[in-house]
């Protein structure tokens, strides 16, 4: 017996000692992070199955460098602290040139100590609330100012909207976006009582309650519009309850930041006509670009019902920028290529060139569009040109003196009141 | 225990135990040394993805043991052990958070980054003191036995037995992962504690550190199952068994039910914190997940896999399964929890004395040594 | 030829309050004004709707009430008629616009949508109100009324009078005279002023009280802005007579959000209080079960295209036998092994519920499917101006009763039920009796699993259908069925009821989160005063 109980430490002792075998470099690997159980399969499976398009169609051009790329596949199952631990995986025993993965904050906060300390790279394709910007990682997804603040511009001017309900999961992406949009809210006049905020646990399946309460908030005669950062899951149940209690568009209008046509086609839309979404991205744009990349979609998931969001056309430009830049630099060694991708120019899907920013993050249009009920959505409002993305928001207090720039000033929170840099892991 | 005489007569008798502890004793000299001795490139050399995974499973392995003493010895099957295993988490994360001092993104140096950007001006009053290594540790203790203690106290006196008493458990964990949830509480939301620098000043992100942790970790594996070891052995570990067996007639022999248990209930949820102090910094987060109820199932899990009622039956448990799940969350991505459901059901209903069940059976001579250890069915 | 008259009054009116125009004109304007909806740009197509608006085509209504669904199209091909569509097979029916002739079917790239958006929507929206105040349907007409109160002028006051000297129903002559108050509060004739602000204070219609609001506001030394101490005290009169009669629907609102939330929780709870509560067996696979059955109902939907509204009669049989199959081969598979070990059982349905959830995952997919809800569960049932009860909720609340009641019957009256009761009490002595106890137990299981199917397709209709649906039940559940006294239905009933009210009492001061924590607190604190829940069983099958 008590072999068997050495044979089971041994065992676990062993994993280390035979990943140990050398690996020889003729394939350029990238790992795929992204949770394919758990809650967040929901969500990540489509990124997973994305990144596998993305890198065989690359492998069809040639692979990069005139090796091929292979993909390796982990499963965090949307446990936090296994991103963390998947991470060294991928980089200490796989030896993989880049990560792509992550949706949650908290999944890519876990990752971002490991990937710094290691000195990785990590592409993170998903809108998600600023305030960092790491020395390892591209924020291809949306910033706050990419997202949040256009919407509620276009709510004010062009829907009139006088009265907001900021409505939330309790996480920090809704919190920071709230904490901004409540700044900028009250630096355009709103008065407090004008702005009701409201916070749900994860996974919120009763909204009886709060839909009624909204719908109080927006009879008292100002124009009333619900700012939604509510998470996934809970969007269903918060849009059956709307239409039921009769709450149309025209009378509260919802935009939304995490819905996209992936979450719509779990849900019968008709009662959800007309209410908005922001985005950098919508399936219906018209473009070359987009066509041809719905049609590789389709054909690669042979299911032409499949739909393509924003997170993945986020995952399409920094996939392209990592390989453009893996050609300039001509290596995949993390410092060169990190070096080489700033200032990287790439066709997003909407028509226009994204490029990569000296803080990581990357230029992108921003659009609103009006819920269909085939599930699409209807652009009605864009910016008139690209929105840089923005690390730290100018409309936090603690937050407005921070400045990251990885070209000349060399750190992702610079103070420039103090002149210093602080918490970087390296 | 420091007598060495005491601990060998603790042992005299237990070949297991003393495999048991040789192995560990092994492994906490030759991983560490392969770590940062043996060069890189030898097929000898333990990579520090291994030594932190190794010490997240002995982290557990702990936590096992503490789950094993209430469930195995004592009956009173917990779903909600993880809520001690956390607060313990949470007790050193956030002494790493205070160490992080103004090293944080916006520079501040009383409060952590999550605080900063909530607008707080002032630490909490739960916050104070846990700048201090030895107070953080002692709140890592005290906080899960406080807890445990009153729980307890109430659950025991009032007599909540079996499932009733399981279903509550996890209520309690519920409602504690709910809370943490909270942003308003202070502990950092769903994000939680992360991002750590240093403990007792040495840096987390040196190999030398982790292989430190690492070794303590064992230290503390070894300790606590000596300890536990010590207790089942004691007359109070046989007073618990037989409440386990039989707990109205032991009451009405004229043991005092409620005392025993809530000193065995309060003596797990300390073990638990303490693995939970040992994890946090090995995974470099804590967070509100670890509350969930599915967490304490699983703990279940690995204790009936490994054999309640055995203390070495535990610590396999934990390992075995978490070593199963790391390998085929990588082997396996898309199918992996066909192979861990399945494992559970042939668990259940094939080994249901767990891997030391099926151990014992091997030998005819020890089992009939063991049958009075050996764990009889415990009535819900 | 009531009617006939009411219909040339209002056209007469609304050609007063706009443009008049000539019939033979609008021949000629009707289709010209079609081709600007053709544009691009919202803004202009906004402009071509109101001047179709006032041409008073009779073919107008009709446009409009497409437009706003959809259905609103023009050919691509070089005929570019503007055609209203029905899906069908092939792709659309489409009719003739201006002439309501049949045109055939086309497919779906033939055709182009005549697009809106939400500003235009409302703007048709209110357009088709104006002319439907002459609808058969009272709601509809009493709708109507109420989209007028947004923009409330002198043409529409006119519109609302006419139809109020013709009006017979009092609902509607109601919300009609509230429209008219509205506007006169606006009057400089105080006598006006003071009666509107009667009228208004009598109406529930949150409109009304919105117009009295502003009448009452305070400044910032807390004093009324308002000068004329008249009106003053009638607009706080009026205000506080509106306030007090919300307090009473807002506590009949709380009721009823928890009473539906506790039909849910009954629901979910129910299946389990037989495999857990009668049987023993600590089901964690329950979830999945519930799970299956939503996953059932989107089979069927997906089987039945055509027939959404009977959708749900087929979903519940065929989830109760679909669950009760998979239910039957577990206990049969793994649980009856294990009985004597209740703890055990854990164990392996926990493995079961991990198996079946990657199962779903890999069948169809991780996504959420999308299931539809039937027309005559949408929308909501009006109490009164402030207050509607939504249908949904309603028929899942006496869907839970209908499914209770039936439960009961099965074991009270059945030999089955006696059998199951008997299996659970001792089960020795039953097989003794010659009972077949493996048998009655795969039955009992199957029963349980089978209603978890049937909650799942209930919950189907208010939440996401998804691999991770069972997992936000089965903690609820658990805490339901050990709440309410294990092997008790009755307790089952009376502990969702009350644990959804309470919960939905606390979520107003305490928030969502903090009234759940309270509630989980609440039932640790009622264990320990009473370890076998409300209704604990007694005699000897109570001892363990």
């Amino acid at each position: 017996m008590s072999l068997k109980t050495i044979s089971g430490l041994a065992a676990a002792a062993v994993l280390g000692l035979a990943s140990q075998a050398a690996m020889a470099a003729d394939t350029i690997k990238v790992g795929v992070l992204h949770s394919l159980s758990g809650t967040m399969a929901i969500s990540e499976t489509t990124l997973k199955d994305t990144m596998l398009m993305l890198i065989d169609e690359q492998n069809k051009k040639g692979g990069i460098l005139g090796k091929k790329l292979e993909a390796v596949v982990v499963d965090p199952a949307s446990n936090w602290p296994l991103f963390a631990e998947k991470t060294r995986e991928l980089i200490s025993k796989n030896k993989v040139d880049v990560i792509f993965g992550c949706w949650t904050s908290v999944s890519r906060k876990s990752v971002l100590p490991v990937i710094e300390e290691l000195n990785g790279l990590l592409f993170y394709p998903v809108q998600y609330e600023g305030e960092e910007s790491s020395k390892n990682v591209f924020y291809t997804g949306a910033a706050p100012n990419q997202q949040a603040i256009p919407a509620v511009d276009y709510l004010m001017n062009e829907i009139g909207v006088k009265r907001w309900v900021l409505a939330g999961t309790d996480y920090v992406y809704p919190r920071t976006t709230n904490k901004i949009l409540e700044a900028y809210l009250k630096a355009k006049g709103v008065a407090d009582k004008d702005i009701m905020i409201n916070y749900t646990p994860f996974g919120h399946s009763d909204w009886q309650s709060i839909v009624s309460d909204v719908k109080k908030f927006g009879s008292e005669g100002k124009k009333t519009a619900v700012v939604s950062t509510i998470n996934g899951d809970a969007n269903i149940p918060f849009y059956k309850e709307l239409g039921n209690q009769g709450i149309s568009s025209e009378d509260i209008p919802v935009i939304a930041f995490s819905v996209g046509e992936e979450e719509l086609s779990g849900i019968d839309t008709a009662p959800l006509v007309g209410h908005l979404a922001a985005w950098n991205y919508f399936m219906s744009v018209e473009s070359d670009e987009n066509a041809a990349f719905i049609d590789a979609w389709h054909k690669y998931t042979k299911d032409d019902k499949r739909v393509s969001n924003d997170p993945m056309e986020a995952h399409y430009i920094g996939f392209n920028m990592w390989v453009k830049a893996v050609e300039k630099a001509g290596s995949t060694d993390t410092d060169k290529v990190a070096d080489a991708i700033i200032g990287i120019k790439v066709p997003n899907l909407t028509g226009g060139t994204s490029t990569m920013l000296a803080n990581h993050h990357i230029t992108k249009p921003v659009l609103i569009g009006e819920i269909q009920d085939d599930g699409q959505f209807e652009v009605v409002w864009e910016t008139d040109g690209l929105v840089a993305g923005d690390a730290w928001s100018d409309f936090l207090p603690d937050s407005k003196d921070l400045k990251a720039d990885w070209v000349t000033l060399k750190c992702g929170n610079y103070n420039t009141k103090s002149k210093t840099c602080s918490g970087q892991n390296f | 225990m420091e007598n060495r005489s005491f601990v060998m007569n603790l042992l005299a008798n237990d070949n297991a135990a003393r495999w048991f502890l040789s192995t560990l004793f092994m492994l906490g000299i030759v991983v560490p040394f392969c770590n940062l001795m043996v060069p890189q490139d030898s097929i000898f050399h333990v990579s520090s993805y291994t030594v932190t995974l190794l010490g997240k499973y002995l982290s557990y392995a702990l936590l096992a043991i503490a789950l094993d003493l209430v469930w195995g010895y004592c009956g009173i099957l917990s779903l909600g052990h993880a809520a001690f295993f956390a607060l313990g988490g949470y007790a050193m994360g956030m002494y790493l958070m205070r160490q992080i001092g103004d090293r944080g993104v916006y520079g501040n140096p009383d409060l952590p980054d999550f605080m900063v950007f909530l607008n707080w001006d002032t630490l909490p009053w739960y916050w104070q003191g846990f700048d201090m290594f030895w107070f953080a540790m002692l709140m890592a203790l005290l906080v899960p036995a406080a807890l445990a203690y009153v729980f307890g106290w109430l659950a025991f006196r009032s007599r909540v037995t079996g499932v009733y008493l399981s279903i509550i458990t996890q209520a309690l964990t519920f409602a504690l992962l709910l809370a943490f949830f909270r942003n308003e509480m202070g502990f950092g939301g769903n994000n939680g504690l992360t991002d750590f620098k240093e403990i007792l000043g040495f840096s987390l992100q040196s190999d030398t550190t982790r292989a430190g942790l690492f070794v303590f970790t064992v230290i503390f594996l070894a300790l606590g199952y000596l300890v536990s070891r010590y207790v089942v052995s004691s007359k109070m570990g046989r007073v618990v068994v037989a409440i386990r067996d039989a707990e109205d007639r032991t009451r009405f022999v004229g043991y005092k039910v409620e005392s025993f248990k809530l000193w065995i209930w309060v003596f797990s949820a300390m073990l638990a914190g303490i693995a939970g102090a040992l994890y946090t910094p090995q995974v470099g987060i804590i967070n509100p997940g670890e509350f969930s109820p599915l967490n304490s199932i699983e703990l279940v899990v690995w204790v009936a896999v490994g054999g309640r009622g055995t203390l070495i039956g535990a610590v396999i448990g934990a390992v075995v399964v978490n070593f199963a799940k790391t390998f085929f969350t990588a082997a396996a991505p898309e199918v992996w929890l066909f192979f861990l459901g399945g494992l559970f059901i042939f668990v259940t209903i094939f080994m249901p004395n767990g891997i030391m069940g099926l151990v014992k059976g091997f030998s005819e001579k020890r089992a009939a040594r063991l049958a009075r250890q050996s764990p009889s069915e415990v009535r819900s | 030829m009531k009617n006939f008259i009411t219909l040339m009054l209002v056209a007469i009116f609304s050609w007063l309050a706009v443009l008049p125009m000539t019939a033979s004109a609008n021949n000629v304007q009707f289709p010209t004004l079609l081709e600007g909806l053709k544009q691009k740009n919202f803004s202009k197509k906004a402009v071509v709707i109101d001047q179709l608006e006032i041409t008073g085509d009779a073919r107008v209504l009709k446009v409009f009430q497409h437009m706003i669904k959809g259905k609103l199209y023009y050919e691509k091909s070089e005929l570019v008629r503007f055609v209203f569509v029905e899906k069908n097979e092939s792709g659309f029916a489409i009719t003739n616009v201006l002439n309501d002739e049949p045109l055939g079917s086309v497919g779906k790239r033939e055709v182009k949508k005549v697009k809106v958006n939400n500003k235009l929507r409302g703007k048709l929206r209110l357009a088709i109100a104006k002319l439907s105040l002459n609808h058969p349907d009272v709601n509809l007409r009493r709708d109507a009324v109420r989209l007028m109160f947004k923009n409330i002028d002198a043409a529409a006051v006119q519109l609302l009078t006419a139809r109020l000297t013709v009006e017979a129903k009092d609902k509607v002559r109601d919300t009609i005279e509230v429209g008219i108050a509205l506007f006169d509060l606006e009057s400089i004739d105080k006598q006006v002023k003071l009666k509107s602000i009667e009228i208004l204070g009598d109406s529930l219609e949150p409109a009304a009280r919105a117009a009295l609001l502003p009448l009452v506001a305070k400044d910032d030394t807390n004093d009324y802005l308002l000068q004329d101490r008249d009106v003053l005290t009638a607009a706080i009169k009026a205000v506080a007579r509106i306030d007090a009669k919300l307090k009473y629907n807002n506590w009949a609102e709380t009721i009823y959000f928890g009473l539906s939330l506790g039909s849910v929780l009954l629901l979910a709870a129910i299946g389990l209080a037989i495999t857990f509560g009668v049987m023993g067996v600590i089901n964690m696979a329950h979830g999945e079960l519930i799970m299956i059955g939503a996953y059932t109902t989107y089979v069927v939907q997906l089987l039945m295209p055509d027939h959404i509204e009977y959708s749900l009669l087929v979903a519940i049989p065929s989830a109760f036998l679909m669950a009760g199959l998979i239910g039957i081969a577990i206990e049969r598979g793994v649980i009856r092994f294990l009985y004597g070990r209740p703890l055990e059982t854990l164990l392996a349905t926990f493995g079961i519920s991990l198996i079946l959830q990657q199962l779903v995952r890999t069948v169809f997919s991780p996504l959420n499917r999308s299931v539809e809800t039937p027309q005559w569960m949408s929308g909501a049932f009006e109490i009164n101006s402030a207050l509607a009860l939504t249908y949904s909720r309603f028929y899942i609340i006496i869907f839970s009763l209908l499914v209770f009641a039936a439960l009961l019957m099965i074991l009270k009256k059945t030999s089955l039920g006696l059998h199951v009761r008997a299996v659970s009490q001792n089960r020795a002595m039953a097989r003794a009796m010659g009972i077949r106890s493996g048998w009655v137990d795969a039955m009992t299981f199957g029963l349980g699993s089978g209603i978890a199917g049937i909650a799942g397709v209930a919950l189907s209709q208010l939440t996401n259908v998804g691999p991770n649906m069972g997992q936000a039940y089965i903690i609820d559940s658990f805490m339901v069925v050990v709440f309410g006294g294990v092997g008790n239905l009755w307790g089952t009933l009376v502990a969702a009821m009350s644990l959804g009210v309470i919960n939905k009492v606390l979520e107003p001061w305490a928030g969502a989160v903090l009234a759940k924590i309270i509630v989980l607190i609440f039932i640790i604190l009622f264990i320990q005063k009473k370890p076998r829940g409300l209704f604990p069983q007694r005699g000897r099958a109570a001892e363990h």
